[in-house]
């Protein structure tokens, strides 16, 4: 078991002739995913790298069954890429781009809501279940097979506690980078309770930052809901306020929003926080054993 | 991106959104010009600068004396305005609005931006205006009304009514209700239409003759969206920002200065920022976030060693790469070749973790460069402390 993805998924890449995309489909099926299809806007009947591409969606999900998008399409026409994913009928949809429009991220929100469509990112990873399928764009040779579930609004960040979990030989099963940006897809409440409800996850690692109040929402659900150890990081205790600091999402305007505040939160939720995130892998096997 | 007061209200008023009669100016002959040209019984100069907080720090000057703007411009330009958004050093005010003030007889907050946890436009509104919103959450947050707009649907006719009963402005008589309605719209409109990330009305003022208009004015636009709004990036004000932060830019980095010694470089926001926290937990402070981005080639590093080292504060460098597709080795080699050509004369820490990262040590050891090369994190965090600032200070463990 594991959440949302699996070998049996099969997954289009919606920008696949591009260079990013191209290069890390390869990387994807390298590691065992099921790639099925390309979509790239006149390029239709073309292969790339031996995997077929289509105009678009809706034909490559109907001649290849994929359930899953995986998206490399540029910034300024990402939010379409979204769209035409979700009218194709995947119920998944990874998005991998950087920069998209927040109110572009807004309406696209608005409108998959109630479909069942999920969303994860954008301006993230991307996600992998370890030994079945890696649909984005993390090194897959860092994981390993194993018993805990990691969630993050960063990218390297994560590899660090993979490499961690890795070392540690406590191995992961699924790992989602749900992104930077201030508006995204799943959040951190949806991914722990989708770790809750996993037999092979038996504890969480949550990598928040500063800005927003995602890992506030999260507090109260691992507070009320998940019985499952939480070992929570959350980056930015040196940030200064009104600063943006690279992510799009990373800057507190407001209360609640400061790394102080979120850690304090989180632990008085039951989580263990750490503050060294060089010991969250250790703190993980502290926590199961 | 951050615009002026001014050039604000110049966007807004496009938007139909009432605001003082007034002109932004650079001389004092310019101010007494423009002054001429107004009639009102009361005259406001106001430093233009991208901080909030100008009037408690003395940034906006009153007077009933239209002789008076000329010499109130005078002493507001070219001086250093600290506010306490501005830090210490401060902000050179360069220009300054001179308006035509109004008669206030009601002040309100009014403000628009974007909820992150519903994903959705926020209307804030409070009917105390002029006050720190910030500080009103803490102290009133029973006075503060938020009334949130669904992205499919718009902004409909209930919105409105809820906030002006919020507001109490539903006692104000028919004109100011329309006045009212008119201007939710407007903003909603201009908000949605220039991706705009805030737009902040504080004070918005009800005048004696039942005029609301906007007496001051913030926007702030959502840098991902500048490519489609040519006449917004036109607004951008290079003498706002850091140097240092600009060069950076220039070469694909994301560089945020900060008053530490330990510069750092970075790849991955998240991790970057994680590299300051450690640098703290270690005892030191960082100088700077830096994230070079997922490649980390040999002309991002060499770029990057040339911006920390600018920094005159910086006593040690601190580089945290993990490689995830990117090999260490590659890595290692663009950090020798780029630390030679700088002649980098301060110490440097090199973390890589990832795919090879022993060969991309092995490379630095042997390179005969002043540099200590690690692969484990919290270490590379120490060395980097105990170098820059001598072995007395002792990190504490986590």
């Amino acid at each position: 078991m594991s959440i949302l993805v699996n070998k049996s998924t099969k997954v289009v890449v919606q920008g696949i002739t591009g260079k990013e995309g191209g290069f890390h489909a390869g990387q994807c099926r390298e590691y065992g995913t099921q790639i099925v299809a390309g979509v790239t806007p006149g390029k239709g009947g073309k292969k790339a790298d031996g995997v077929p591409v289509f105009d678009t969606m809706q034909e490559a999900v109907k001649e290849t069954k994929a359930d899953t998008s995986l998206i490399f399409v540029p910034a300024p026409f990402c939010a379409d890429a979204i769209y035409e994913a979700a009218a194709s009928g995947v119920k998944l949809i990874v998005c991998i781009t950087e920069g998209i429009p927040v109110i572009d991220m807004v309406k696209v929100k608005r409108s998959l809501a109630g479909t069942g469509v999920r969303l994860i990112g954008p301006n993230c990873p991307g996600i992998i279940t370890v030994g079945e399928a890696k649909i984005g764009i993390m090194p897959g040779f860092i994981h390993k097979k194993g018993r805990v579930g990691v969630i993050s609004r960063s990218g390297t960040l994560t590899y660090e506690v993979v490499k961690q979990l890795t070392d540690e030989g406590l191995g992961q099963t699924t790992c989602v980078g749900i992104g930077g940006d201030p508006v995204g897809g799943l959040n951190f409440v949806d991914v722990l309770d989708l770790f809750e409800q996993d037999p092979k996850t038996e504890g969480v690692i949550m990598i928040g930052e500063i800005g927003g109040d995602a890992e506030v929402q999260a507090a109260n659900f691992i507070k009320k809901k998940m019985k499952k150890p939480v070992v929570a990081f959350i980056a930015g205790i040196t940030a200064p306020p009104g600063r943006r600091m690279g992510h799009a999402g990373a800057i507190v305007t407001g209360g609640g929003e400061t790394a102080a505040e979120k850690m304090k939160v989180l632990k008085s939720a039951g989580a263990h926080v750490v503050d060294n995130p060089a010991q969250m892998g250790a703190r993980m096997t502290e926590v199961l054993t | 991106m951050n615009v002026h007061e001014f050039q604000a209200k110049q966007l807004l008023a496009r938007y139909g959104v009432a605001v003082p009669k007034g002109k932004a100016v650079t001389s004092e002959a310019a101010a007494t010009k423009w002054a001429a040209q107004l009639d009102s019984s009361i005259y406001a100069v106001k430093a233009q600068i991208h901080a909030g907080g100008r009037g408690l720090a003395g940034g906006v000057k009153l007077t009933k004396k239209r002789k008076e703007v000329g010499p109130l411009a005078k002493s507001l330009l070219g001086m250093n305005l600290v506010t306490h958004q501005t830090g210490p050093e401060g902000r050179k005010v360069r220009k300054v609005l001179i308006e035509e003030g109004v008669a206030i007889k009601k002040e309100l907050y009014l403000s628009l931006l974007i909820d992150r946890r519903t994903g959705r436009p926020v209307f804030i509104a409070c009917p105390e205006g002029g006050m720190d919103i910030e500080e009103l959450a803490k102290t009133k947050p029973q006075a503060i009304h938020k009334e949130y707009i669904d992205p499919s649907s718009g902004l409909q006719a209930f919105h409105g009514r809820n906030l002006m009963l919020s507001m109490g402005l539903h006692v104000m008589g028919p004109q100011v209700a329309k006045s009212f309605m008119g201007l939710l719209g407007n903003l909603y409109r201009f908000f949605m239409e220039k991706d705009a990330s805030q737009v902040e009305i504080n004070p918005l003022v009800i005048t004696e003759d039942q005029k609301l208009i906007a007496l001051d004015a913030k926007v702030i636009f959502d840098d991902s969206a500048l490519a489609r709004h040519a006449d917004v990036l036109k607004l951008r004000d290079l003498n706002e920002e850091e140097k240092l932060e600009i060069e950076a830019s220039k070469h694909g980095l994301n560089y945020v200065k900060l008053d530490g010694t330990i510069g750092c470089m970075v790849n991955g926001a998240g991790l970057a920022m994680s590299t300051m926290d450690l640098i703290k937990l270690a005892g030191g402070e960082p100088a700077n976030f830096l994230d070079v981005g997922g490649g980390a080639s040999e002309e991002t590093v060499k770029a990057a060693f040339k911006i920390l080292l600018k920094d005159k504060k910086v006593k040690g460098i601190f580089v945290n790469i993990f490689g995830g597709i990117v090999r260490c080795e590659r890595i290692a080699g663009g950090i020798i070749a780029a630390a030679k050509e700088m002649h980098v004369r301060v110490p440097i820490v090199v973390r890589l973790q990832g795919t090879n990262a022993e060969q991309g040590r092995e490379l630095l050891d042997k390179s005969g460069l002043k540099l200590k090369a690690t692969t484990d994190l919290w270490e590379g965090a120490q060395s980097v402390v105990e170098l820059t600032s001598g072995p007395t200070k002792k990190g504490r463990a986590a």
